[in-house]
């Protein structure tokens, strides 16, 4: 007879009488701390703003007109579409994409790469691939400034063996702040593709080159649709994080490529110091990423289905 | 017949791997071999020697780097255990107890610091704080990483105990343990290796922090990650090289290790 009286069937006795309690510390820590206050930032970007940081508590809609409206210096002209503001996330989804691109493009060959190879191997590669990851994402930032700059050893050891004849010029450039991003979430596409590509029955693509499908045909056609999901998956973990950066094009990108994380850094640390706008922009990039996850939500609930 | 060796090769993989592992190393390598550089400059190579490590730890700026070590450190400890302790509690809430309406909502809770951008984070984070009156400093450092390294932790320990079949909790409750012993001496053990990767990943986590801590910190307050970025805005300079080699084999050495530890305990789980 057991102590504790199961009628749910076995390993919900001893615990569950007491799962709220267990449960409510995380509820309260994460409730209070991160839920509340992002409810009270989307009040504070209805907000009126207080000048150098804070608000006056006076309903506005200045901070999402000033996102969309240019009206003039006074705000007495008629408004025109504002495109500062647009082009920044313009900018921004743009060069996620793009670091997205990239990821897949190295991140996809290496994964397979690493998931071909024999069992007793395969940890020690994913080992060698995710390492750099944990070494602290400023200072990976930091070292990829140090080697691409115009007088950078990148350029230095191009120069010395004669691959080109002056410097190249990649810091303070979108490519830097493609190449920082690639650097700052590869693992992110590595992890979930291998993990789609190890479970993948290699003996489908051996029966279609059976039947004299070549080899780039199978990856498209037969790999492709078992392997996607997983691919779908690193494009999110990756897409998501880079929206939102601020480190690598902060960093890499110079002044003429700054993203959504700097504009709004720029609001509450810098000079601008307009907290409702700032709050205003987090909330767009919210949504934003929300609307991301929930399209990967939706996928993985139709996938689970079929 | 193809063989399967046939349609797991193909051309120019390898090469793409070996490209990938070069743009994930070349600047850390790069910069380790530029912090042992003699030079005042980061452009001129002039030879080897100890000098910015030397400066690191007893230059101008030793005492701020010494402060930011010991708040980085100290709050990453402090963090990481009160992180993980909330988190083994909640998955057993959510793992081991019935499901319940809210579950959903719960999990989403519990992951929503992951979901959420940083910036995002960090920016309801101080509007939070200036409106309840909260002063800034140490202390709101400590809460807010406390507040996001939960879902890291979170995530192996309840991965963990998906796979720990409840049957060794069904017996010893047939032998009238009480919930304490059962936890204490079925399930803690256990689940041990999970609260241990749970509590490593928060440590890290918080370690590595920049933005949410820029923003909540106040003035005065320095974690190395801040005191790092403060310094780098003017330039790269060559004891921040050094700074940066030795943080850089922190995190390798930590992260080796546990891949060792965990390495070991699923060898010894084979047996």
């Amino acid at each position: 007879m057991n102590r504790f009286r199961r009628s749910h069937g076995p390993g919900v006795g001893a615990f569950d009488p007491l799962k709220y309690w267990l449960i409510l510390p995380a509820w309260l820590v994460i409730g209070f701390f991160l839920l509340a206050p992002v409810c009270l930032m989307f009040v504070f970007s209805f907000l009126t703003k207080e000048f150098r940081g804070g608000v006056i508590w006076e309903f506005s809609l200045a901070a999402y007109d000033q996102f969309l409206f240019d009206r003039g210096l006074f705000g007495d002209e008629p408004p025109r579409i504002q495109w500062t503001y647009i082009t920044v996330f313009v900018r921004s989804i743009t060069q996620a994409a793009m670091a997205t691109l990239l990821c897949l493009l190295i991140g996809f060959p290496t994964a397979f790469y690493i998931a071909t190879r024999p069992p007793q191997l395969r940890a020690a590669w994913l080992f060698l691939v995710t390492v750099p990851y944990w070494v602290n994402l400023l200072i990976r930032t930091v070292s990829m400034k140090f080697l691409l700059r115009d007088t950078g050893p990148l350029n230095e050891f191009l120069l010395a063996f004669g691959v080109i004849g002056e410097p190249l010029s990649i810091i303070n450039t979108s490519l830097a702040v493609q190449l920082g991003l690639f650097y700052s979430y590869l693992p992110f596409m590595v992890l979930p593709i291998y993990a789609t590509v190890e479970r993948y029955d290699f003996t489908l693509s051996e029966a279609a080159t059976d039947l004299y499908a070549d080899k780039w045909t199978v990856l498209r056609r037969i790999m492709l649709p078992v392997v996607g999901p997983g691919i779908v998956a690193g494009s999110i973990l990756v897409f998501v994080p880079s929206l939102g950066a601020f480190l690598a094009p902060n960093l890499l990108g110079g002044a003429k490529n700054f993203m959504i994380g700097s504009l709004i850094d720029e609001q509450f640390n810098g000079n601008a110091g307009n907290w409702p706008f700032g709050s205003a922009t987090s909330m767009i990039l919210l949504s934003l990423v929300l609307m991301a996850l929930f399209v990967y939500a939706r996928q993985v609930a139709r996938q689970e289905r079929n | 017949m193809a063989k399967v060796a046939y349609v797991k090769n193909y051309p120019g993989f390898l090469t793409l791997t070996l490209v990938c592992l070069t743009v994930l190393y070349a600047p850390l390598i790069i910069v380790t071999i530029y912090s042992f550089n003699s030079s005042p400059s980061i452009i001129i190579w002039e030879g080897l020697s100890l000098r910015w490590y030397k400066d690191v730890f007893f230059g101008i700026e030793s005492a701020k780097f010494k402060a930011a070590a010991w708040n980085s450190l100290s709050i990453a400890v402090m963090a990481s255990v009160t992180s993980t302790t909330i988190a083994t509690a909640a998955a057993i809430g959510m793992v081991r107890g019935k499901a319940f309406r809210g579950r959903n909502a719960s999990f989403v809770l519990i992951s929503m610091p992951i979901m959420v951008p940083e910036i995002v984070t960090a920016v309801a984070t101080l509007i939070f704080f200036s409106a309840i009156g909260f002063v800034l400093g140490y202390t709101s450092i400590l809460v807010a990483h406390i507040v996001f390294c939960v879902p890291f932790a979170y995530l192996p320990i309840a991965a963990r105990l998906r796979g720990i079949e409840p049957v060794y909790e069904d017996a010893a409750s047939d032998l009238y343990a009480s919930r304490f012993q059962l936890f204490r001496y079925v399930l803690f053990p256990m689940l041990l290796p999970g609260i241990l990767a749970g509590l490593l990943l928060a440590f890290i986590v918080s370690l590595d922090d920049f933005i949410i801590t820029n923003f909540v910190k106040g003035a005065g307050v320095e974690t190395l990650p801040t005191a790092i970025f403060g310094a780098v805005k003017q330039g790269i300079k060559p004891n921040i090289m050094a700074l940066s080699t030795i943080l850089l084999f922190v995190s390798i050495c930590f992260v080796t290790l546990s891949y060792l530890l965990g390495r070991t305990g699923s060898q010894a789980k084979h047996k």
